[in-house]
């Protein structure tokens, strides 16, 4: 940013326009108002001037919004009328709520997903699994599977036949056998229960996975 | 044109060189002309189990810095006129050699063989890149561990990314009284986990050993069970269908009876 200002000052006819630039620090961004304003101060008295702030691509949370308003309230006459940012360019890599994928992540692979990942196939010992929501795999969980990454201890891990070499869900992890032993022919899934890793039949799940749609017969 | 085939497993010891000397031979002895090529650069073994180790002059790295031509680095077998080696440098390591001149070398060698069976090291690095890269087809060789198997399933997903046909597994060294006792991996248990097709089984032997060391592959001795098994492997290779072999094999004194009649 050398030599060059992040924030341009327009006039317009219904008031002033600051373009502040959207690739340098916010904090920066703030000092360099704080300067600016502080240099023309002379130039800022007299009536009220309307304030037209555009952002760009930034977004900002509405305490910083706040900031940026308690540094232009400084200026008397200046009254801030918006403060706008473009709109969030449509999300390029929107995935499904549920992936399917198939094939077998096999020693020293890692998946990792965004959402809820449905494995059609097997994970083999040293095998990696790691999504944000729930994990399903129709075949063998031999891995480990992290459910639930990003801290969400409400995801769970379902497999056809459960034998995992470690489960996580949010930040608990579990070994199996040394924690608890499944060996049942029927699929199962592993979810937290106040906050250790239990395992049941997956016709349990509506238990506790009150949201989705029960089938209560016709 | 033929077809080359690379003999890898991943964790060391489990026998590759064994495995690439004794399908080489078995394919001789059934009358394909054949080229083994050791990339264990640094540490050759392949040489010394076939029992050629007095016969090399030049070596893989001498072919790809134009040292020598092919041909010339080139050991041919004591026991069969269609039986041939490349034999790896033993002064160098496996980072003075690229995969795009092993690649070279083995495509230079593919229209005069049926078969060119490349011996890979052990490891995923350098070594690894090396053998797989001339190479149209896989061998996986495992063991029936749990090391083995891991690493075998490691190489398999390395080689599912590299576009080459889907790799065939050999169990090796299988004891069948271990698996009786049920203290050994299942056969079966491993297939299901590595999910590729088995094309041979392989029973523990200690003629192999032995015939290793006197420079003599297995496969020309047939008292032994590993013999039979890598000339399955090598009818496999050929395309017939040959059942698995029986591991169970009863050696009571009934059965030796029946078997010095002729019975058996």
């Amino acid at each position: 940013m050398a030599g060059k200002s992040p924030i341009i000052i327009k006039g317009v006819k219904e008031g002033l326009i600051f373009l502040l630039d959207d690739q340098c620090d916010f904090v920066t961004l703030l000092d360099d108002l704080n300067a600016k304003l502080d240099k023309h101060e002379q130039q800022f008295t007299g009536p009220i001037v309307h304030v037209f702030l555009k952002l760009g691509s930034r977004q900002l949370e509405d305490e910083d919004k706040e900031r940026l308003r308690a540094v232009i309230k400084r200026q008397g006459n200046l009254l801030v009328q918006s403060i706008e940012s473009d709109p969030l360019p449509p999300d390029a890599d929107a995935k499904p709520a549920l992936y399917t994928m198939t094939g077998i992540v096999r020693s020293g692979q890692t998946v990792e997903y965004t959402g809820n990942l449905v494995l059609l196939g097997d994970v083999n010992p040293g095998g990696t699994l790691r999504c944000t929501g729930d994990i399903y795999v129709l075949g063998a969980m031999r891995g480990m599977a992290h459910a639930g990454s990003a801290g969400d201890d409400h995801a769970i891990i379902a497999a056809s036949l459960m034998t995992p070499t470690q489960l996580r869900i949010a930040d608990v992890i579990s070994r199996p056998p040394d924690e608890w032993a499944s060996g049942d022919p029927w699929m199962e899934y592993a979810f937290l229960r106040d906050g250790t890793m239990a395992i049941d039949k997956m016709a349990s799940l509506g238990r506790h996975r009150k949201e989705v749609m029960q089938f209560k017969g016709v | 044109m033929g077809e080359a085939i690379v003999v890898t497993s991943g964790k060391g010891g489990v026998g590759k060189t064994t495995t690439t000397a004794n399908l080489g031979t078995a394919l001789a002895l059934m009358g394909k002309k054949v080229c083994m090529v050791d990339t264990d650069i640094g540490l050759r073994n392949l040489d010394v189990v076939m029992g050629l180790e007095n016969r090399i002059i030049y070596d893989l790295i001498d072919v790809a810095e134009g040292r020598c031509r092919v041909n010339q680095a080139l050991v041919k077998d004591k026991r069969f006129d269609e039986l041939y080696m490349l034999p790896a440098a033993q002064t160098k390591d496996k980072n003075d050699i690229s995969p795009e001149q092993v690649r070279q070398i083995i495509e230079s060698l593919k229209p005069d063989f049926d078969y060119v069976i490349i011996d890979c090291p052990a490891g995923i690095e350098q070594g690894f890149r090396n053998a797989v890269a001339g190479a149209d087809q896989a061998i996986i060789v495992t063991t029936p561990e749990n090391a083995a198997v891991r690493d075998a399933d490691r190489v398999i997903g390395l080689l599912e990314k590299s576009k080459m046909a889907a790799p065939k597994l050999v169990i090796n060294r299988i004891r069948p009284n271990l698996l009786k006792s049920g203290d050994m991996l299942e056969i079966d248990d491993i297939c299901q986990v590595l999910a590729i097709d088995l094309i041979g089984i392989v029973p523990d032997d200690e003629l192999v050993i032995k015939a290793a060391n006197q420079g003599e592959p297995t496969v020309m001795n047939l008292d032994s069970r590993a013999a039979i098994a890598y000339r399955n492997i090598a009818r496999r290779i050929l395309g017939e269908t040959v059942p698995l072999m029986q591991l169970d094999e009863k050696t009571g004194m009934f059965r030796r009876v029946k078997k010095f009649l002729g019975m058996g």
